[in-house]
């Protein structure tokens, strides 16, 4: 018997394309009701994973399960076509059909179940409801935003009461101003209905705001599967450093605990070395450009660099800083004091990350 | 007379008058944006600067060169004004290689084969394309394709570079490295450059000088980003250029009162209230201090409508009597203060900045 | 800066000039003769008289009935077309039947093959009596009659079918092959099978563009002169215009035919214009956005057991209407008599070598395509690109005027064309062409104006405004501008239109059988006309080599764009 925490389950799934491994040997288990995002740059294989538990691919090997029933399985030759699943999906180009009308994209999975006609109008103004298209019911979605054809697209999927949401990239073809809007309905939905989410996104900030955990995902190959908060605090190697926010690497030549900057200042005695990388000759040393502070030069924690470029963009003001040969970003407040071109600085890493240089 | 001077020019398009006797002024060397929510009116200035288009009324001098003057039938072609111009869709031509793309303006200047070659290659070295000249611009990513552009604008020494968004179909990344590349070249160069777009950090950042657009192709305020940016002389300015708080507040029996309830918000007075009821607080989300304890006489309580995780940022909607407000704080700040809030809590908000608008005037002012 | 100061108001001179030419040759070649006609069929004597043009439409038993079969014949083919083109090209490109690349070209080879050599050769295998199938059937298995009349609405519907269906695959299939597929994905995971996605979901997202070929081939199979004329005559199945040829022909052109004939041509201007509204209609307002983002592989709808059948039925399909026809109109013209079985004793090289080599007739008629094609290709390709240019390009007053001239050539059908370069240059204006080989080539461009302005307009839309105006401000005036960057990039969509209009114009019947002189005939003229006289085998031999030529040319085109491409 499943239990609530197990609810989808990929057991070491793996999709070969020819010779190109496109999802290499996965496996992760989403809760019931939980919001679970795949993230990555593109062609990482996220998209080809959400297909293949959808059951528009076929797997290479492993096996998918939804709660105690197998979905996919190439070892047992089990395949149950997409339209036996019962998700809700919504995809990047909303896809929503523009010859029917609002309602009847949105009582379509229903009619296809051959339901009670008044159950269907009860269940489809029920999802129109939730997604505030009541109004627009009877047009065509043609005329309606994007924001408005993904509603759409959502209330559809809404429109069977799913177990399992899966969205592969909703947002990504809406107005930055919406899509925010949309991430905040999307939760709100989720709340409201309980499904699962299985959310794909190349966007960081987004899988952040909505997940309950993230998949951090890199050529086919899982690279961390955590919460947002425990990604952010231990990014668990350089690229998934590097992918969740701004970073700079400052390249550090390591000799027996005595590290340098490759041109530059010495690292200080108390920026621990993790153990495991203290025997590595070189290291790369991870700051996001937010999490550095000016400090005065005789500060024993500092590292020193020349100022090359000073730009006030409003809220922030952005230096670059060159360390011997190398360059640093660092971002502050525009109430913070700062020095100015050509000045020598003094900065404080307020939380250094150490990676090997190459992770 | 400035390097640029635009006179009184007006332009319309059958009944849809998109500039109104327009004045401006552009010094020489510097970089000048051209602020504005998209169909104001800022593409059709730079078009008329470059002869693209010809005005209704109005002149415009380059150089004190009078360029156009329809009162006078004066209207120099494009070709004979001296002008760089890169566009936002690149405009390099598909069936010249980079090298031939970046010559053209010799070519036509019939400058000698051999300054030609110089020229070209100097410039395609500034752009960072060296090894790339042969190419086709098929073969090329978009921010290739708008280096090339920027070369083959440049190569001839104009006077003047005329950009129309010439960032805004690359990617966030891309954008980023790009405006301060366009920045590097116009210090090299020296080149008066006239930059037209609707994204207000690209203008903060290169500018010089930047004149904000309204939707009706009004001119609201011209000064250096700083000013422009931290003394707004209107809720216009100041909701365009960044995320911009408005807090309602009500005025009764001389307090200012925030939303419907009875705390008067900690800030100096509006100046001349004249008996104005409503009034709207506008700020920043850096404008606003958040902390879990109270500050007597000084901040606000509030409780938290939503937590929003955004890795390096925390988002918080911090609703007070019935009115929000948006603010946000670094992570790791959030974590190291205690400020990590969740939905539901209590906070208590603080002040560092503050601007009065009158409630009736902020309809309809500002960006929805 | 060299501060040359120029009247804002001088390059307006040449643009002004430009579209008063632009405008003068749609003028000339296509509005004034189509204006004659309309006039001519409301105009008797000295007054205007719409009553009884519209009398003669009704009372004059023959003229109805050629109005009626043209409905019949039109809407036989258009649904028989719609019904075969839609099918294959699902078939094509929704299935997973074996060999699909191959059968979607297989299934465009109609589109170069002249129909009325198609309807000779099914002439040969299905009249009702000479007919080869049918004989077959009536000497082996002792039919008492024909198995099939081609002589009949059904026949001529068929024929037309065979050759005209393409119009409606290739909309269709593009229409599929860009949908985006999470259209039917979404209804996959919404839970309908395949083929209620295909009823529900495929089929009305492209409806729309099987409705425009549907119309594109209902006006082509209006206007359409050849299969009716060979298949349709002899049995006494007249439609507009062949009774128009028929009428004109045999009066020697006097007063009476020809207020008959123009009568006739703006029934068919009228339809032809009903027919174009209706298609942009369907395209603009009802054309649903279905080009999608993230392209994946389209779902396939497995066939299963039905696979091999449909592919051996493809395969048949192609073999009976593509292969058994051109066959045995290679077989015949090898024939030293029509009538004599297909030995090796009765079939040599011999007529081939007489038509190209001794025979008068057919050397000009083939000098005479060739030419006819190759000039009137070559002017309406330049004409193109300018009125293109001006349209799409220029900002000029009056601009509007030549856009709606630029329509005209789209709504006129070729017959109508004949008819009235025929009015126009036969003297009373004080130029006549008639009986010289001019007027086909006046007609020609007038025939092929679309085609260009086609070709070159959707080359000019992809020249961005930019473009041009990156040049200015390089320091290029408007001409560098035009030389080094417009007609550089508009080449290409030069060179297809110059091509979409010399391979027609090299087997044109509809315009060149109204206005050939004995020795003006075309390749299209001679074969119909060869055939005519009894001359059967030479006619058919003179076919072959039609094709030949045509194969060739779009072997040579389609290597040429595959070239462009890349």
């Amino acid at each position: 018997m499943a239990s609530n925490s197990e609810y989808v389950r990929l057991v070491n799934v793996t999709k070969r394309f020819g010779d190109v491994t496109a999802v290499d040997n996965l496996s992760y288990n989403i809760g019931k009701g939980e919001c679970f995002s795949m993230l990555g740059p593109s062609g990482c294989g996220k998209t080809t994973t959400l297909r293949m538990v959808a059951g528009f691919e076929d797997l290479s090997e492993g096996e998918v399960w939804v709660g105690d029933n197998l979905l996919s399985s190439p070892k047992k030759n089990h395949y149950l076509p997409p339209e036996k699943r019962n998700f809700g999906m919504v995809f990047q180009a909303f896809a929503v059909w523009p010859h029917l009308s609002v309602y009847e994209n949105v009582a379509f999975p229903l009619r296809i179940r051959n339901i009670d006609p008044a159950e269907i109008d009860r269940r489809t103004t029920d999802a129109l409801r939730a997604t505030n298209l009541l109004k627009v019911k009877d047009g065509s979605p043609d005329f309606l935003s994007g924001g408005g054809k993904q509603r759409v697209a959502l209330a559809r999927a809404l429109a069977i009461n799913p177990d399992v949401m899966l969205l592969d990239e909703p947002l990504s073809s809406l107005d930055p101003h919406l899509r925010e809007e949309m991430r905040f309905e999307i939760k709100d939905l989720q709340q409201k209905y309980g499904f699962s989410i299985i959310y794909v996104t190349h966007d960081q900030s987004e899988a952040m705001a909505l997940s309950d955990r993230i998949l951090v995902m890199k050529l086919g190959v899982v690279q961390q599967i955590d919460t947002p908060l425990n990604i952010y605090n231990h990014p668990a190697n350089k690229f998934v450093f590097s992918f969740i926010g701004l970073s700079n690497f400052l390249q550090v030549g390591n000799d027996n605990g005595h590290a340098a900057i490759a041109g530059g200042s010495t690292i200080p005695k108390h920026w621990a070395i993790p153990d495991e990388l203290k025997g590595e000759g070189v290291l790369s040393l991870a700051s996001r450009p937010s999490e550095i502070d000016f400090v005065s030069a005789d500060e024993p924690e500092a590292i020193k660099g020349v100022v090359t470029r000073k730009a006030y963009l409003g809220e922030i003001i952005d230096y670059q800083l060159k360390m011997g040969d190398q360059l640093m970003r660092i971002q502050k407040g525009r109430r913070d004091p700062g020095p100015e071109v050509g000045e020598t600085a003094a900065v404080k890493l307020l939380r250094p990350f150490w990676y090997r240089e190459n992770d | 007379m400035d390097f640029i001077h635009v006179e009184g020019v007006s332009k319309a398009y059958a009944d849809h008058h998109v500039l109104n006797e327009l004045t401006l002024d552009i010094h020489k060397g510097e970089c000048f944006t051209l602020l504005g929510p998209s169909g104001c009116g800022k593409t059709v200035l730079l078009r008329l600067i470059a002869g693209f288009e010809v005005p209704d009324q109005g002149k415009l001098y380059i150089d004190e060169t009078l360029v156009s003057d329809p009162g006078e039938h004066i209207n120099v072609p494009p070709e004979n004004r001296a002008i760089g111009v890169v566009f936002q869709d690149y405009a390099v031509w598909p069936h010249m290689t980079v090298f031939d793309n970046i010559a053209y303006p010799l070519k036509i200047a019939k400058c000698p084969k051999d300054e030609i070659e110089k020229r070209v290659m100097e410039m395609v070295d500034l752009v960072a394309m060296r090894g790339l000249e042969k190419r086709f611009p098929s073969e090329l990513s978009g921010g290739q394709q708008q280096r090339v552009a920027l070369a083959r604008a440049l190569v001839a020494k104009p006077n003047l570079l005329l950009l129309d968004e010439p960032i805004a179909n690359l990617d966030a990344n891309l954008r980023e490295e790009m405006r301060f590349e366009i920045k590097e070249l116009q210090r090299k160069l020296g080149v008066t450059v006239l930059y037209v777009t609707h994204d207000q950090e690209i203008g903060l950042a290169i500018s010089d000088r930047v004149a904000i657009m309204n939707n009706e192709g009004v001119i609201q305020q011209i000064g250096t980003p700083y000013e422009i940016f931290e003394k707004p002389v209107n809720p216009f300015v100041f909701s365009f250029m960044g995320i911009a708080n408005f807090l309602n507040v009500r005025m009764e029996n001389g307090q200012y009162l925030a939303g419907t309830g009875s705390q008067a918000v900690p800030w100096e007075k509006p100046e001349n209230p004249a008996g104005v009821v409503d009034w709207v607080a506008g700020f920043r989300p850096s404008d606003v201090r958040i902390s879990r304890t109270p500050e007597a006489g000084k901040s606000l309580k509030g409780i938290i409508r939503r937590a929003n995780f955004l890795g390096a940022m925390m988002d918080y909607l911090v609703e007070i009597d019935g009115t929000t407000l948006r603010t946000n704080l670094e992570t790791h700040r959030a974590i190291s203060e205690n400020l990590l809030f969740e939905a539901g809590d209590e906070c208590y908000i603080s002040f560092l900045d503050l601007h009065w608008f009158e409630a009736e005037k902020l309809k309809g002012a500002i960006l929805e | 800066m060299n501060g040359t100061v120029k009247n804002g108001g001088s390059s307006f001179g040449v643009a002004q000039i430009i579209l008063f030419i632009s405008i003068a040759i749609l003028v000339i070649v296509v509005a004034f003769p189509v204006l004659l006609i309309f006039f001519n069929a409301v105009w008797v004597e000295d007054h205007f008289e719409f009553a009884n043009a519209l009398k003669v439409l009704w009372e004059e038993e023959e003229i109805f009935q050629a109005l009626i079969n043209s409905l019949i014949i039109a809407g036989g083919t258009t649904v028989g077309s719609t019904i075969v083109g839609t099918f294959f090209a699902w078939l094509v490109t929704r299935t997973d039947l074996p060999y699909k690349s191959f059968m979607k070209s297989m299934f465009l080879v109609p589109f170069m093959l002249p129909s009325f050599i198609g309807a000779l050769a099914w002439k040969m295998l299905l009249s009702p009596n000479a007919g080869f199938i049918n004989r077959f059937f009536i000497e082996n298995f002792g039919f008492d009659g024909p198995i099939f009349n081609i002589y009949t609405y059904y026949g001529i519907s068929a024929v037309e079918v065979m050759y005209l269906f393409p119009f409606v695959f290739i909309q269709v299939c593009g229409a599929l092959e860009r949908m985006d597929p999470t259209l039917e994905e979404s209804a996959r995971i919404s839970g309908a099978g395949l083929f209620t996605i295909t009823r529900k979901i495929t089929i009305p997202l492209v409806l729309p563009s099987i409705l425009s070929g549907a119309l594109l081939i209902m006006l082509y199979s209006m206007a359409h002169f050849g299969t009716v004329a060979v298949l349709g005559i002899e049995n006494g199945i007249y439609n507009i215009p062949t009774l128009i040829y028929e009428r004109i022909h045999q009066s020697g052109g006097s007063f009476a035919s020809i207020r008959t004939g123009t009568i006739l041509a703006t029934v068919l201007v009228i339809s032809a214009a009903l027919i174009i509204w209706a298609q942009r209609k369907i395209l603009g307002s009802g054309h649903y956005q279905i080009i999608g983002g993230k392209s994946f592989r389209p779902m396939e709808l497995k066939l299963r057991g039905l696979r091999w059948p449909l592919l051996i039925f493809c395969f048949l399909y192609i073999g009976f209407t593509i292969i058994l026809p051109t066959v045995v109109i290679f077989l015949v013209g090898g024939l030293s008599t029509y009538g004599l079985p297909f030995t090796p004793e009765n079939l040599s090289l011999d007529n081939y070598k007489f038509i190209l080599f001794e025979y008068q007739v057919t050397k000009d008629a083939i000098f005479n395509s060739v030419w006819l094609g190759f000039v009137a290709a070559i002017i309406t390709m330049f004409a193109g690109v300018m009125i293109s240019y001006v349209i799409v390009k220029m900002k000029v007053r009056g601009k509007g005027i030549l856009e709606f001239l630029g329509m005209l050539p789209f709504s006129v059908p070729g017959s109508v064309i004949a008819l009235g370069v025929i009015l126009a240059w036969s003297g009373q204006f004080g130029i006549n062409l008639y009986n010289t080989v001019w007027i086909i080539l006046v007609a020609y461009i007038a025939r092929y104006m679309a085609f260009s302005l086609k070709a070159n307009s959707a080359a000019l839309e992809q020249v961005h405004d930019s473009l041009v105006e990156a040049a200015r401000s390089c320091g290029a005036t408007m001409w560098q501008s035009l030389r080094d960057i417009v007609i550089p990039l508009v080449r290409p969509g030069m060179f297809a239109a110059f091509f979409l209009i010399f391979l027609p114009a090299l087997r044109e019947l509809t315009v060149s059988i109204m206005l050939y002189a004995p020795t003006t005939r075309t390749i299209g003229v001679a074969i119909y006309t060869l055939n005519e006289d009894g001359e059967t085998v030479i006619s058919a031999a003179l076919a072959g080599i039609a094709l030949i030529l045509i194969v060739v040319g779009q072997t040579i085109i389609n290597k040429m764009t595959k070239k462009a491409g890349e």
